[in-house]
């Protein structure tokens, strides 16, 4: 029994040293993909590194919107033309599409039947242009509540940042809507594979901004 | 703006009085005639020159070639090239701007003969073009060109990407070289700081050519960045640890990772200026909530890691060269290293003395003041261990070296008063004269220019197969060290007496002298300038006496001299195995340097693609669309590239495959030339008898 479990952490350790394993988070290609080139490697690596640029973009819109914060110029403020409601779903809307790319990641992964992996993608597809929907009809109300950007440095702080993730969860749903494309005209190949694990990446990336924008954006503006 | 915007003015904002030429006719004014003739002739040039290149590619039917084996190459020694030939016509047109504004200083006691609204144009594309289209371009084209030689790997791990940096680089630099012939660029400085730029003091376009053009060149320079760093972890050749990497391919890591922070915050900050100025938001207006301090800051964000993200692969390249002509392994190749990353790093905590007058507390003053201190002591380490290099080396003053030494000489006197700079109170004093103007020229020009012109001169064998011309490299390197001193030692009295910077004329007759100092240097940049020129004329004319087919005239040290002199498409016939530091010399050293391999296979690379060229086209037309307000062309081209990036996503079989025959012949040819070649002892480096087969000569190191 305890000769088994040094067995497995022997097999563990010297795996790390290989770097077969964990290279970083996500899912790996690891000893049993050996042959989908190690282009793979560097591809899924490359956009970790573009999401860490991408990462300060989103850090300079904060950083703009919080020295901005106080800017209001006599129009209305977070007080004035935030809802929690709203943005409340929203921010379960999102959390629950990223639930259901992970649950096509897994489909991927295990090679459950691609109709599967369709489902899941699919429904992570309404859930995001849902999300974009509300999100507009947000927009909507605060402009009817004379919240424009042309009207206070707060305002424009706020439009520079909360449409900007918008506008990444928009590109992240017309490349979903294209990875269906793809496997439909290519199967599940391994180009196809490649794309889906990227976006899953950047469709958790912009879970993760979006709780930032939850927290700093209506949370702390509400508080 | 709306459909009948988009409709009525299909042209936008174009007129007939966007052309300076057509608005200089109409006016009777004596200094807008003049000002206007020298825009004129400089929108003449731009236009003639294209007009000869087409000429020429039509006369000896260069169409063909143009377009399949470069505009659509993804080989990043290709790309590599074009980003130096982007840099050296880019450089042109700045130096013939510095050679301008320094004859307006000669004789702008109480006038001149520029307007200040073309002087501020001239300082403004100077800066933009210098920093954007010339060093950048430069140094990511050595990078690209000499890196995955040196760790070993057949291409950069993005090769698609890389030409598309490359195009939208190259789209960023044209549209600066437009803004010549259609309106006029920003006045603005190279920083474009509102609320100057913004709308209500800035309505025209000038300030727009300079957003569109710096967001471009951000992005390609952002998505270079990624490139390189993942070739550079993903793709070195087994074996070789990051402590075996040559030093340039650490630098250039370094810089990588730096483009990867710093090019966003100009990308926010430029997007927000354009957010102000075309849909009225208030980032940094006066009024309304708006804080300019946020460009300020967001800016030197960027503009302080990007003078480092310049000055460190030049760093690298002087180590190479260090090395290499004293034949001497480098020396403190660690601490190298670690001054190197801590330069990195520190880089991005100085960035508030660009700004110590803007008027924060002294405390705050005071910390950032220290910082950029700090970098004097890993910069100090490099000092010292390149002069270690040197000691007692066999030292060879070929043009690379010469240029390396006049760097050691004149950085550090810009190091100097880099520290006096960064004491506030100092800074307070000489803050807006032209002190501060010598200064970063000091960095800039013996730092990193040099750097790159070594590094050109060093590498072009690599590139082309032949050797450059060694008179005229000389007698081009001591005009630029002459120039240099000329043009700038004075500004740094001058700034001591007060000149303010970026001011087209003065008043005190005091100046007189030194500006005229300042101007004959200039004019010795120019003809520095000139020499380079003639010196590639000249290794044209007579390159069949300077090949070195097998690679590697200088003695090199690492994997880039083990090819031959052109690499071929896929560098290495084999992935060498690498188990030291300076790989080659070793392998040479141990008799194994042109050795064939027990077998050939085949070899995947990827093939051309036109993805590069139509995003250069789309987005230079993009922004172009967008500086002019012709909306239909922006909505238009912006589908086009949305499109292109999608049916690449459909694409498959992108690769193509050399057969292991062809490899094996061209490999065959080259070995075969290796060992009929005659080893050559470094004295005759500069002779015909160099065909690039170095004999091993041993160097006597004292213990």
């Amino acid at each position: 029994m305890i000769s088994e479990l040094f067995k497995r952490l022997e097999f563990y350790l010297d795996a790390r040293q290989n770097k077969e394993i964990f290279i970083y988070p996500g899912l790996n290609l690891g000893v049993e993909h050996s042959d989908a080139h190690t282009q793979a490697e560097a591809t899924v690596f490359g956009f970790w590194v573009f999401l860490m640029s991408d990462a300060i973009i989103f850090g300079m819109a904060f950083a703009t919107y919080a020295t901005l914060l106080h800017g209001t110029a006599d129009s209305p403020g977070p007080r004035e033309l935030y809802h929690l409601g709203p943005i409340f779903i929203e921010t379960l809307l999102l959390l629950t599409s990223s639930f259901t790319f992970g649950m096509a990641s897994i489909a991927m992964k295990y090679k459950h039947p691609t109709s599967r992996l369709v489902g899941w993608l699919l429904i992570t597809l309404v859930l995001g242009v849902v999300f974009l929907g509300m999100e507009l009809n947000d927009f909507r109300a605060m402009f009817a509540a004379g919240g424009l950007p042309t009207q206070s440095g707060f305002l424009s702080g706020f439009f520079g940042l909360v449409p900007l993730h918008g506008l990444h969860v928009m590109a992240g749903c017309i490349w979903l809507v294209c990875m269906l494309g793809q496997i439909a005209v290519h199967g599940l190949d391994s180009e196809t594979k490649l794309g889906l694990l990227r976006l899953a990446l950047f469709w958790h990336f912009l879970d993760i901004v979006w709780i930032f924008i939850f927290s700093v954006v209506y949370l702390a503006g509400l508080a | 703006m709306s459909w009948s915007t988009i409709f009525n003015h299909p042209l936008g904002l174009l007129g007939a009085d966007s052309f300076p030429f057509l608005a200089m006719l109409s006016s009777d004014d004596s200094d807008i005639f003049i000002n206007g003739l020298l825009g004129s002739f400089a929108a003449a040039l731009v236009i003639i020159s294209v007009m000869v290149v087409v000429a020429l590619l039509t006369r000896y039917r260069a169409w063909r070639t143009l377009w399949f084996d470069w505009l659509t190459s993804t080989d990043h020694k290709k790309i590599g090239i074009m980003y130096v030939v982007l840099a050296l016509v880019m450089l042109t047109r700045a130096i013939a701007e510095a050679v301008l504004m320094r004859a307006q200083g000669a004789v702008g006691l109480g006038g001149g003969f520029l307007s200040s609204d073309h002087f501020a144009q001239l300082f403004s594309t100077h800066g933009t073009i210098m920093i954007f289209f010339m060093a950048m371009p430069f140094l990511t084209g050595l990078i690209n060109y000499v890196v995955p030689l040196q760790i070993g790997a057949r291409d950069v791990a993005f090769p698609i990407l890389n030409s598309i940096s490359l195009w939208l680089t190259a789209a960023g630099a044209a549209l600066v070289m437009i803004s010549l012939v259609v309106g006029a660029f920003s006045t603005g400085g190279w920083f474009g700081y509102p609320p100057y730029t913004e709308t209500l003091y800035n309505p025209g376009i000038g300030v727009d050519y300079w957003i569109w053009s710096l967001t471009l060149a951000s992005l390609g320079s952002t998505l270079t960045g990624i490139n390189i760093a993942v070739t550079i972890y993903k793709k070195r050749a087994p074996g070789m640890k990051l402590y075996y990497m040559p030093l340039f391919t650490w630098t250039a890591l370094c810089t990588a990772i730096m483009m990867i922070f710093a090019m966003p915050p100009l990308t926010v900050v430029t997007l927000q200026l354009a957010l102000d100025r075309y849909l009225d938001f208030h980032f940094f207006t006066n009024g309304l909530g708006g804080n300019q301090m946020n460009f300020l800051n967001m800016f030197w964000l960027f503009g302080h890691p990007e003078v480092y993200i310049l000055i460190l692969p030049a760093f690298g390249v002087y180590s190479e060269i260090f090395s290499t002509f004293s034949g001497k392994v480098l020396f403190g190749y660690k601490s190298l290293v670690w001054a190197t990353i801590s330069i990195a790093f520190l880089s991005f905590l100085v960035w508030l003395h660009h700004f110590f007058t803007m008027g924060q507390s002294g405390h705050i003053n005071a910390v950032f003041g220290i910082a950029s201190m700090l970098i004097g002591i890993p910069t100090g380490v490099k000092i010292y261990d390149w002069m270690w290099t040197m000691l007692r080396g066999r030292i060879r003053f070929s043009v690379p070296m010469i240029y390396s030494l006049a760097f050691i000489f004149l950085f550090v006197i810009g190091g100097i008063t880099g520290i006096m700079l960064a004491n506030p109170i100092l800074d307070y004093q000489v803050h807006n004269t032209v002190f501060l103007v010598a200064h970063f020229h000091n960095m800039v020009v013996p730092g990193v220019l040099f750097g790159m012109l070594a590094g050109y001169t060093f590498w072009f064998p690599k590139a082309f197969g032949f050797r450059l011309d060694e008179r005229w490299g000389r007698i081009s390197a001591y005009c630029w060290i002459f120039g240099w001193m000329g043009a700038f030692f004075p500004l740094y009295i001058l700034g001591l007496m007060g000149l303010p910077r970026r001011s087209v004329a003065y008043e005190q007759a005091s100046y007189v002298p030194l500006e005229i100092v300042a101007f004959v240097g200039a004019l010795l940049v120019a003809a520095a300038l000139m020499a380079l020129v003639i010196q590639l004329w000249v290794s044209i004319k007579y390159r069949e006496k300077n090949r070195v087919f097998v690679g590697d005239p200088w003695n090199g040290r690492s994997l880039e001299w083990a090819t031959s002199a052109p690499p071929p498409e896929y560098n290495f016939p084999v992935v060498p195995s690498i188990n030291d530091r300076d790989a080659f010399t070793a392998a040479k050293e141990f008799g194994v340097g042109y050795q064939e391999p027990d077998a050939y296979v085949n070899i995947e690379i990827p093939q051309n693609s036109a993805m590069g060229p139509v995003f250069g086209g789309t987005s230079f037309l993009l922004a172009f669309g967008l500086v002019w307000q012709i909306w239909w062309l922006v909505i238009l081209t912006g589908l086009i590239t949305i499109g292109t990036l999608v049916m690449r996503g459909f694409q498959r079989d992108t690769l193509k495959i050399i057969p292991a025959e062809a490899v094996c012949r061209t490999h065959q040819h080259w070995i075969q030339a290796a060992r009929l070649a005659l080893p050559i002892k470094r004295s005759q480096e500069h002779t015909a008898a160099n065909k690039g087969r170095a004999a091993i000569e041993t160097v006597e190191v004292p213990t």
